[in-house]
């Protein structure tokens, strides 16, 4: 069991070192996908069965395919990008070791966490994580259909061809030649 | 049940807790240290990736089902800032025609 643990944990670090160092950004994604992948093992190891599964679908089959599919789309697979100055990157990377650092300082002497008494090791099945989604957080679950529809409409307004103010313009005079019809009809 | 709640507590908490705290680290240097935007965004997943897993492995260690609903809704937000991130790549790649993070300064200083 711990030895699965070193496993994907070994995997997952590994992996996370590649997605920053890789030149290409295809190299990226395919080794976050297989940091993504041991992440979703250590949630295995954990028994969360339904966010294991959660995991492999949203991230690794929608998320990761998107980043996969803009850079095909926009042809962005140069291995040679401009780099940071070197300043820049021994402070970034001094900087992430520092905060590593500062971290484990603040735990150093255990977490102190007292274990409630009574224990089940089924909460990460979907009966229970379903259960506690729609009756303590229902609110919040159907909020988030609001935040997907802006997400939705923001995206694409994002995305159009041209710029909102154009299109507003030609819009506004399309329904001014409109007008104009109706005029002439009448 | 009972081979499963000791297979869980076989690892302790403070493992994950490193754990994480070592995946946040290295998202939060490659933020910093690389210029390519889309890269940018993955060490961005990256980051919430282990949030998720320290916020699961508290949930399993204390047998409370809300952590892992936190996790649920997390990857939900994070669905969402993806598709308006890379909606933004392509607009910026449209515009001027590069995703290098060092063009777009003008909101700098």
């Amino acid at each position: 069991m711990i030895y699965l643990f070193y496993l994907f944990a070994t995997i997952s670090v590994i992996s996370a070192l590649f997605v920053v160092a890789a030149k290409s950004p295809v190299n990226s994604v395919i080794s976050l996908i297989v940091c993504f992948l041991s992440i979703a093992g250590h949630y295995i190891l954990l028994n969360a069965q339904f966010l294991a599964m959660v995991h492999i679908i949203v991230y690794t089959g929608a998320i990761m395919v998107l980043f996969l599919f803009v850079i095909m789309l926009l042809n962005l697979n140069k291995s040679t990008e401009p780099q940071k100055s070197l300043i820049t990157r021994i402070a970034a990377v001094a900087a992430g070791g520092l905060f590593l650092l500062t971290l484990l300082g603040a735990i150093k002497n255990g977490i102190g966490i007292a274990t409630p008494g009574g224990y089940d090791g089924g909460i990460g099945l979907v009966k229970s994580v379903g259960m506690s989604l729609f009756t303590d957080f229902l609110v919040p679950f159907e909020l988030s259909s609001v935040l997907f529809l802006s997400a939705i409409i923001g995206a694409v307004m994002l995305g159009k061809k041209e710029s909102t103010a154009k299109q507003m313009a030609t819009g506004d005079s399309a329904y001014a030649g409109l007008n104009q019809a109706e005029h002439i009809v009448r | 049940m009972n081979d499963v709640i000791t297979a869980i507590r076989t690892v302790p908490l403070e493992h994950y807790v490193v754990l994480s705290f070592i995946l946040f680290s290295i998202g939060m240097a490659g933020v910093l240290f690389r210029r390519n935007t889309i890269i940018i965004l993955m060490c961005l997943e990256l980051m919430f990736n282990s949030v998720n897993l320290l916020l699961t492995a508290f949930s399993a260690h204390h047998s409370d089902p809300s952590g892992q609903v936190f996790v649920f809704f997390i990857m939900l937000v994070a669905a969402a800032e993806v598709t308006v991130g890379l909606a933004i790549l392509v607009m910026m790649k449209r515009n001027v025609d590069s995703v290098d993070i060092n063009q777009l300064n003008r909101l700098k200083w």
